[in-house]
Order: C-alpha cells, then structure tokens, then sequence
C-alpha cells in the first residue's frame, strides 16, 4: 500500500511535468547561467581556479534545486491540489516520499547537464571516475531534496514562502555542501585520497538517514492544519 | 508579573553596575594582556546563547507534538534570546580573535557551528514575522531540524581545522581569573531569565488580546 501511494504520487509528478516540461527547461537554463556567471567571475586567462569546479557544481545545485523545489509546490498550490492529495486516504510520509522521489528525479535530471558543462568550462576531470561522482551526487542530492521537500511542503501555505525557502533551507543544508563540496573536490584530484573520500560519503549517508526519518516523523504533525 | 521580578530586575542592574569593577581589577593574563577581558563577556554569552538554543528546541518539539501554545510562546521568546546573546557572542569573539590569532574570523568549527545555529534563529525570526497564519509549526519544525543539523556541521566543519581553545579551559582557571567569570555568568543567566519571562508575558498578553477580540466578534 505505501509503496503503491508512493509510486502513484511520483507518476503523477513525472507526468505532470513531462507534459509541459516547464520546471526541467526553466531550472535547467537557470542553473546553465549560473555555471557561466562563475565562469565570467572566476576563469581569468583561461585558466580556472584550482579546485573551484566542485564548489561550483554544488552551488549550481543548491540554486537550481531550490528553484525547482519551489516550482514544484507552487503548482501544487495554484489550484489546491496539495489539499486533495492530503486528503486522500493514503499515508502522509507516502505522499511526502513520492514528492521526494520526483524532486530527486528532477534534480538528477538537471545534474546529467551540470556535470559536463562545469567539467568543460573549467577543465575539471569530472568524469574521470563517474561511478563515484554518481555516488556522491545522488546522496548529496538526497539529504538534500529531504529537507527541501519537507520545508517547501510547509511553506505552500505561508505568506513570502518563495523568499523564506532559501532563508530556511541554506543554513540547514551547509553540512550537505560541504560534504558534497569536499568530497568532489578530493575526487578532482590526482590520486584520490579514499579515507577522505569515505569520510564525506559516510557524513551524506547519515546526514540523508537522519533527515528523511525526520521528515517522515514529522511530515505528518507539520501537514496537519 | 511573578513577585520576584522586580528585585531580579534591580539585583541584575547592580550586577551590571559593578561586575565593570570585578573584571577591571582581575590580573592580566600574560600573552594576551587586556583584550582578554572580553573573555568575560564572551563566555557567559555564548553559554547563554547556547541555553536558548536548548530552550528554544525542546519547547519547539513538545510544540510541535503536543500542541500546547505556551511552549510556542515560549520557543519564539527563547528564539529572539538566540539572536540577542548570538550577536553580543559573534561581535565578542572576532574582536577577542583579531589579538588572541592574528584574524578577525576563521572556519573553526565552533565558530562556524555557531555562525550557523545562530543564521537559524534567524531564519526561525523571519519565518514568525513575515510567515503568515500557521507559521508557528513550521517555525517549530525549523527549530527541531536546527538541533539535529548542529552534530554534523560539528563534524563536518571539524575535518577542515580548529583553532578554538577547548572547554577544558574553564575549571582549571585561577580564582583571580574565576570570580569575574562566574560573576558574570550568574549576571547574564539572571539577564536571560528576566528577558525570558518578559517576553514570554509579552506573547500571553497579546494571545489573551486576541481571544478577547475574537469573544467580542463572536
């Protein structure tokens, strides 16, 4: 039964957005400028920075992410469909695991884009070991969209809530950067330093743990009015 | 008010008035000389700073929960003590840092943790005033991710570096070094309390306003 309700809820949103496409184009061209602002701001003589292109990478996805997040719920408002799916007779932390997958799809479908386009721009062998960059990516992306889709549920009903999403959301996912961040960066090197690099994996994995059980066990308390 | 408010209230002005006294007459210590004093400052605002986190979490959670107003009040008052005691902290210890290391600020992880619990209260401020009807859940759902984020941005910011004297410091202090310590720490707990329950009667009284309204209506 959940797992149906969560595929249900998924299908819906993948649906949704593969007939108008609206938020993967939209997000996907803003976080394609963003990359070219830090490429204007940070390559002179056509060198980059050193070990700017993982930075950069995740902020591109802190930024398109947060817009997609919004997006997402904001259509879920503009005709109140947010209130039927609540009460529908199905389990709260279903719904909200549904709408956690699609965020995922969406920003992993933005990511495919993100990483050749930094690689490229900033000459950074991004792609040399793509099985742990995907690795790294995906529980980035995941402890990330956790507490995104959480706080962008809750804030569908409040007032400003398209400025309150980043205020809200940043500071609780600075652990989920840095991880990212640093854990990409020790990939861009040379010879990649394991110990390191299972460091910062075993943070995102936990952090993704802790914050999607939280989110299940509140889901429910926060949703109710 | 309780009974007891007015006399605190005076006992913390005159703890005011003379801990300037206490702490201009303790000894200099050697490497830093006087800009350590704002060691007195610092420590028992950051202690205070870290209590209404603590408050501010457990109120927000049994809000959260429970539903009872009384500890929503009592999170947004501990809230605001977030900010307050977070800004005197985080002006204190670039100042105290700029002598004692040479920076006004490093990535440590104390002070990033702190930097970022205190970014969080703010956060938790600006979704109250500007979040309309039924921000107070998401206010505490805020407050109830903030505390469990602290441990990794602990241990995340701990695998870059740290230069932040440890805690252990503080019981092996000489007592010239100690009396103005705690003094102050009492004063700033005593400051804390006293804000606490003001503003705490601050948001009953406003709650008993409006049930007032919303009877006249009715």
């Amino acid at each position: 039964m959940f797992a149906r309700v969560v595929w249900l809820v998924l299908r819906k949103d993948l649906m949704v957005e593969v007939r108008s496409l609206e938020i993967v184009y939209t997000t996907l061209f803003f976080a394609v400028s963003c990359v070219l602002v830090f490429a204007f701001a940070l390559v002179q003589e056509g060198r980059p920075p050193a070990d700017g292109a993982a930075g950069i990478l995740w902020i591109s996805i802190a930024f398109a992410g947060t817009l997609a997040l919004g997006r997402a719920f904001e259509r879920e408002r503009q005709s109140e469909t947010l209130r039927a799916l609540l009460l529908a007779p199905a389990a709260r932390p279903a719904v909200y695991v549904g709408k956690l997958l699609g965020i995922i799809a969406l920003l992993v479908a933005g990511e495919i884009v993100l990483v050749p386009l930094v690689a490229l721009l900033f000459q950074a062998p991004l792609l040399l070991r793509p099985i742990w960059l995907a690795v790294i990516l995906v529980t980035g992306t995941v402890g990330f969209a956790a507490v995104g889709t959480l706080f962008a549920a809750m804030l569908v009903r409040a007032r400003s809530r398209d400025v309150l999403l980043p205020v809200l959301l940043y500071p609780i996912t600075v652990p989920v950067i840095i991880a990212g961040v640093r854990a990409t960066a020790t990939l861009l090197q040379p010879d990649v330093d394991g110990e390191i690099l299972r460091f910062w994996l075993a943070l995102l994995v936990c952090f993704d743990i802790v914050f999607v059980t939280l989110a299940l066990w509140t889901f429910e308390p926060l949703m109710t009015d | 008010m309780p009974v007891w408010f007015t006399p605190a209230t005076a006992l913390c002005g005159l703890m005011f008035a003379i801990s300037p006294f206490l702490i201009a007459n303790a000894p200099y210590e050697s490497t830093m000389g006087l800009v350590q004093k704002i060691f007195y400052v610092h420590l028992p605002s950051a202690w205070m700073f870290l209590i209404a986190a603590i408050v501010c979490g457990v109120a927000s959670i049994r809000f959260l929960f429970r539903g009872d107003a009384r500890h929503d009040r009592l999170a947004w008052a501990a809230a605001e003590l977030v900010v307050l005691f977070g800004i005197v902290t985080l002006v204190t210890g670039p100042l105290w840092a700029r002598k004692a290391w040479g920076v006004w600020w490093q990535w440590d992880v104390r002070l990033t943790a702190s930097l970022i619990g205190w970014m969080v209260s703010v956060a938790y401020l600006l979704l109250r005033k500007y979040g309309g009807p039924g921000s107070d859940k998401l206010a505490a759902g805020l407050a109830l991710f903030g505390m469990a984020n602290v441990p990794f941005i602990y241990i995340s910011v701990n695998y870059w570096r740290t230069i932040h004297p440890t805690t252990s410091v503080v019981p092996t202090l000489p007592t010239s070094f100690g009396l103005p310590l705690w003094f102050s720490a009492v004063m700033f707990l005593l400051l804390f309390v006293l804000l606490l329950r003001a503003r705490v009667r601050l948001e009953e009284q406003r709650a008993q306003l409006d049930a007032l309204y919303l009877s006249v209506d009715g």
